[in-house]
């Protein structure tokens, strides 16, 4: 059996993978005794130093709150925060900051969107159209809206190899479609959909498209007036930035066009107890006082990305994926789940004979963490016929190194439980 | 084994996941669905009790190896006891699974193998599964139960 050692005949990786590990502080601590390779980067990435130095200065130096005070403090708080806002919307590609809305992540996102826009487009006898391999958080906030308001949800079915059926998807949507809500990349099956075919099938039928764009943003240059979307949906905590905030885009003719989601302080123009008066996009929908330090660090980690360069994230990441695929091609008894043709940063994967339960937690004894379970996708699941798979994610820290580590922790799987 | 795997992968565990004993359908008693939706564990127990002693138990499903033997070797210590005696097994079962590590485990045979998941806190509630489903089983004939 192979024990997937690198190919000299194979170009070196286009990033320094060595000097890339030495920003990231937590991947230098051992866990169980063993050095940790972190492979769980679908559930959250962890953060550069430059990011952990990010957040700390504000507090350090900055904090106040903000669009409030008249003090100085109060100024520059403001001034990074919606510095930050514009470094997203350019790193996103938005034709202005006001398009981007600060979340708390991508759950906030999309439920924001099926709250206002949802709440007051969406009717009886209309639809929601999304797909099978959506994450819980893309699929239970359109089936609470069609619930409250009498619409029916429709779902895009997927082939085998976990790619989704366009023959099919033209043909769900109707006159009645209101809004198709799509994954970007599968946090399962790894499949990168074509965003950009969807949405001009969609627009054919002046549908918005929004895009769950969770698992996408790490690992590739997003550009929403390319994909053509209209609503882009992210978390911070999954490109390196950190938890508790994350971003809506949305077009400024949707997003002005949409009601209040939460209501209180920071959304209006004027309150009186008759009557209160909006604010403009994006502050309608950012009531109360936001994860500053968390917008400030997400576009520190922006800023992170752009120094590396995506063209060169991207090719090592495929390398390392394509390099972790022939490994477990070589694995007796491992089946590979999702196999697409394109593919982002995911491998999930079966052993025979053996529960994905038993798998994470004799990798976990040698140090390798991976996800198991269902991965919030149960419908996803039961479509595979699969209870559970364990899934090895990567990131732009990850190596050959840490592929062999998962290789030969499955090894001692297999000598386990046989 | 390194790092405490052998604590939780006992040879008996592993012997009773590779070959489950009572592994299979008990038509004409009383039946209850264990699941673990997040880690996609399923289990039926079925149940044949006359005069409140269990005459069989056995057992049908998906599980990990933990959740699977912690069925089996619970198909073979409850056969024969009563009902009152079987939860009161659970009982002492439960309390051994739960305690600090260390802790003595005395008087309960096979199912002793199962100290090793102390170590293993997220593991527990596969060892408690099949347990639960027994329970409802014998309480109420037909019925579901969930660990999460």
């Amino acid at each position: 059996m192979s024990r997937g050692s690198p190919d000299p005949a194979r170009p070196t990786p286009v990033l320094d993978a060595a000097a890339i590990r030495q920003d990231f502080p937590l991947l230098a601590r051992r866990v169980h005794g063993k050095p940790l390779v972190y492979l769980d980067n679908a559930a959250t990435t962890q953060k550069p130093q430059v990011v952990i130095d990010r957040v700390t200065r504000f507090y350090v130096e900055e904090n106040a709150n903000v669009h409030r005070g008249v003090h100085w403090l109060s100024e520059r708080a403001t001034d990074v925060f919606e510095e930050a806002r514009a470094t997203i919307g350019r790193f996103v590609n938005a034709r202005r900051a006001e398009e981007i809305v600060f979340v708390r992540g991508t759950t906030e996102a999309i439920n924001l969107v099926a709250g206002t826009y949802g709440r007051s487009r969406v009717g009886r006898g209309d639809e929601v159209v999304i797909s099978t391999m959506e994450h819980h958080s893309n699929i239970v906030p359109w089936q609470i809206l069609c619930e409250q308001q009498g619409a029916r949800l429709r779902i895009i079915p997927i082939t085998d190899a976990g790619e989704l059926d366009l023959d099919a998807y033209a043909t769900l949507l109707t006159d009645r479609t209101r809004i198709v809500s799509v994954v970007h990349v599968s946090n399962v099956l790894g499949t990168v959909t074509p965003v950009r075919e969807i949405v001009r099938i969609a627009h054919q039928r002046g549908i918005p498209v929004l895009v769950d764009g969770a698992q996408a943003v790490a690992h590739g240059a997003v550009d929403v007036q390319a994909l053509g979307c209209d609503f882009y949906a992210f978390s911070g905590h999954k490109m390196f930035g950190p938890t508790g905030v994350g971003v809506l885009y949305g077009t400024s003719a949707l997003l002005e066009s949409m009601p209040p989601y939460q209501s209180g302080g920071d959304m209006i123009r004027s309150v009186s107890f008759e009557q209160t008066r909006y604010d403009v996009p994006p502050h309608r929908f950012e009531a109360g006082t936001p994860d500053i330090a968390g917008a400030v660090g997400l576009a520190a980690a922006i800023g992170y990305l752009a120094g590396i360069g995506f063209e060169r994230i991207v090719r090592f990441e495929q390398d390392l994926l394509e390099y972790a695929t022939a490994a477990f091609s070589r694995l007796p008894g491992v089946r590979v789940i999702g196999t697409a043709a394109s593919k982002a940063g995911v491998l999930s994967f079966v052993l025979d004979g053996v529960h994905p339960h038993d798998v994470g937690t004799i990798l976990d004894r040698e140090g390798v963490a991976i996800r198991t379970g269902h991965h919030c996708c149960q419908p996803l699941m039961d479509r595979l016929g699969l209870p559970a798979t364990s899934r090895a994610s990567l990131a732009l820290y990850n190596t050959r190194e840490d592929i062999d580590a998962l290789v030969a922790a499955l090894q001692k799987v297999r000598a386990l439980l046989g | 084994m390194t790092s405490g795997l052998e604590a939780l992968y006992r040879d008996v565990i592993l012997d009773h996941n590779k070959r489950p004993r009572n592994f299979r359908v008990l038509e004409g008693g009383g039946k209850a669905e264990g699941s673990n939706p997040l880690c996609g564990d399923r289990l039926t127990v079925y149940l044949r009790v006359a005069n409140g002693t269990i005459q069989e138990a056995a057992f049908q499903g998906y599980g990990c190896a933990i959740a699977i033997a912690s069925a089996s070797l619970m198909t073979e210590s409850v056969k024969g006891k009563t009902l009152a005696e079987a939860e009161v097994l659970f009982e002492h079962f439960l309390r051994m699974i739960s305690a600090p590590a260390g802790a003595p485990v005395d008087g309960l045979g096979d199912l002793s193998a199962f100290a090793g998941v102390r170590q293993f806190p997220v593991r527990v509630k596969c060892a408690t599964l099949p347990w639960e489903a027994l329970r409802a089983a014998a309480a109420g004939g037909v019925g579901a139960v969930s660990t999460e």
